[in-house]
């Protein structure tokens, strides 16, 4: 088991390298160069040159993106086209913001989910059942602002109830609890949108192992139903969950861009998406790569734990 | 035969049927949806009851005004009516992510079939590549892409002539068609290897069919059932995209409106409580549960054992 989590491992950090060149690759994926189409009108050979040179591209791509990395990897991704500051020094407090509000949905989320899948699988076929399984299917079709909209418009709306404030406003002096009141909405919104899909493997994952003889074997021992499932199914039903779970959360990390726009809150996807709209290469690059990083962790993360659940590679005969 | 006509029919299930599969009412709920949205895309101009892009002026303009007989869904920031954008952008929405899809799906059939027709080295060069692109979140990978493209945008204007709305969008198309074939391809490699395998193809390259003879006639009329489910959800996926991405401001921009930048628009609204942006946010979500209704069904049907079709 050990070899095969190596294997992971480097397979992993491979595919880190080969993503980190692709996102940078892109910035050469077409004739011209950014300098460029930077001045636009004013591109006279001289201002390109001088331009060039300020920002590097004299030398050869490869040189370049070798450059890019090692800095990337030290926390430098080099100067913001728009304020001419270091790109790090913006993403700071925006990475702080954006792992504390996913991290938030995170911890609602996932026991949320095990709960209502292992209540859906103990009364499968029951109206409780077919009233989340509906649920489910819905929230998973409907796009993030959709759902952030509406519990804007019934939670934080004079028309409604006014409970929770409609924009999420939160800077680096907002105390932990009212951080937590304050970005509740986008929280919520973020559970509705993942909750749906771990329910949902929960349950199917429950359901498939209760149909297995030693399941039968408890409930003629005269175990209540509740034992029979937390006790025997779920242990063994935890390999796709635990999987399923870890792929949601690297969702998470991706489903926050829409949901931090709904909200206006100071996120990392806030500033991607202000920088994709000002054509600043420099923080869009490094912003892609810091999601990209943490959705293809939890990526190996998820495979890694499903190795790990198998009780079958845990102990090879 | 003798046995056969002693038979008794099997009793047909009662209910509407097509293509003699029974659809359950949660497909019929989704067909209907798709309709009246391609009714909706198709009469706009005739149901809206004012004209694309009508601002209206002195007394007539009400700022964000509620719901009533003259504006049935309100009026938004500068008094223009909200259902008559709705069936406007539904033309951009719909038609565009059509459009993005059916590039996605030939970029993802022909290079599937190719890999898994042609030789190995070819097979795994696309895998590998086509594994990297999926190790990337779409959203983010897009952005990135979008953002390069976009940097080039005055140059490309100029030298073509085209209007910056029409370059932005067809970067959007082509740019998430390329992104959506990657899966379409993985599936349409996984379903070729399958039917590459049996006995039929083979007897129709030793028969010397040339490679696309193979394909056309052998290969592509098997893998359709699945393809077609794909291209459902492929659809959906796709339709939300372009939806996000002009939500944040970043897909179609004005004077054009699709859904997601409807929503965008009035986005403001809603924090003074008015429902405006919700009409075209939930557009989109009917919309997308309705494909999604019919294409499980679809996979429903298929993944059936043959003949049984109650």
């Amino acid at each position: 088991m050990l070899k095969l989590i190596g294997q992971r491992l480097v397979l992993g950090l491979i595919t880190l390298f080969f993503a980190s060149a692709l996102i940078f690759f892109t910035t050469a994926l077409l004739p011209g160069d950014f300098a460029t189409a930077m001045l636009g009108q004013q591109a006279t050979a001289e201002n390109t040159a001088a331009i060039r040179a300020e920002l590097g591209l004299d030398r050869p791509l490869v040189v370049r993106y070798a450059d890019w990395l090692s800095g990337a990897v030290k926390g430098d991704f080099g100067n913001s086209l728009a304020s001419k500051r270091p790109v790090m020094d913006e993403i700071k407090p925006r990475i702080a913001n954006t792992f504390f509000l996913a991290i938030y949905a995170a911890i609602v989320a996932v026991p949320l989910s095990l709960f209502l899948g292992i209540m859906a699988a103990i009364r499968q076929g029951s109206v409780f059942d077919r009233g989340v399984n509906v649920g489910a299917l819905l929230t998973i079709s409907v796009p993030e602002f959709f759902l952030g909209y509406l519990l804007v418009l019934y939670l934080a709306t004079p028309a409604h109830w006014r409970i929770f404030p409609g924009l999420a406003v939160v800077n680096a002096s907002t105390p932990f609890f009212t951080k937590l009141y304050v970005t509740f909405l986008p929280m919520m919104t973020l559970v509705l949108v993942i909750v749906a899909h771990m329910m949902r493997m929960t349950r199917a994952s429950v359901l498939q192992v209760m149909a297995s003889p030693y399941i039968e074997m408890a409930y003629l021992k005269g175990l209540p139903k509740w034992r029979v499932v937390v006790q025997h199914a779920l242990p063994n039903a935890l390999a796709p969950i635990v999987n399923v779970v870890a792929l949601n959360l690297a969702y998470l990390i991706v489903g926050v861009v829409v949901v931090e726009k709904v909200f206006v809150y100071p996120g990392m996807g806030q500033m991607l998406v202000d920088a994709v709209s000002k054509r600043n290469i420099p923080t869009v690059l490094a912003c892609g790569l810091i999601f990209a990083v943490v959705f293809i962790t939890l990526n190996i993360i998820a495979d890694l734990l499903s190795i790990m659940s198998n009780p079958r590679l845990r102990h090879p005969r | 035969m003798a046995v056969a006509d002693t038979k008794i029919p099997a009793r047909k299930a009662p209910g509407i049927r097509l293509f003699g599969h029974r659809v359950p009412l949660t497909a019929q709920v989704g067909f209907l949806i798709i309709f009246v949205n391609l009714f909706l895309m198709v009469f706009a101009p005739v149901l809206a009851p004012y004209p694309e892009g009508f601002v209206p002026s002195g007394s007539e303009m009400v700022k964000w005004a509620p719901a009533s007989a003259a504006h049935w869904m309100g009026t938004d920031s500068i008094g223009r009516d909200v259902m008559s954008q709705l069936f406007y952008g539904a033309r951009l929405s719909i038609g565009l992510s059509l459009i993005t899809t059916i590039i996605a799906f030939v970029i993802g059939i022909v290079t599937g079939f190719a890999a898994a027709i042609s030789g190995r080295w070819v097979d795994i060069v696309l895998s590998r590549f086509a594994d990297l692109i999926l190790s990337m979140p779409t959203l983010i990978f897009c952005l990135v892409i979008i953002t390069v493209v976009m940097s080039r945008e005055a140059g490309f204007v100029a030298a073509t002539g085209v209007s910056n709305a029409f370059f932005e969008g067809m970067v959007i198309v082509f740019v998430i068609g390329f992104l959506y074939a990657v899966p379409v391809f993985r599936l349409a490699r996984a379903v070729a290897m399958n039917i590459v395998a049996l006995e039929y193809v083979e007897a129709a390259r030793l028969r010397g069919e040339n490679i696309w003879w193979v394909i056309r006639r052998e290969i592509l009329p098997n893998s359709i059932p699945p393809l077609v489910a794909e291209f459902g959800l492929r659809f959906c996926f796709t339709f939300l995209l372009i939806a996000a991405l002009s939500f944040l401001g970043l897909g179609i921009q004005p004077p054009y409106q699709d859904w997601g930048s409807i929503v965008n628009q009035n986005a403001q609204a809603i924090f003074l409580g008015k429902p405006q942006p919700l009409f075209a946010a939930g557009a989109i979500a009917a919309l997308t549960i309705g494909v999604n209704l019919v294409v499980d069904w679809l996979l429903s049907v298929y993944s059936r054992a043959h003949g049984e079709n109650a």
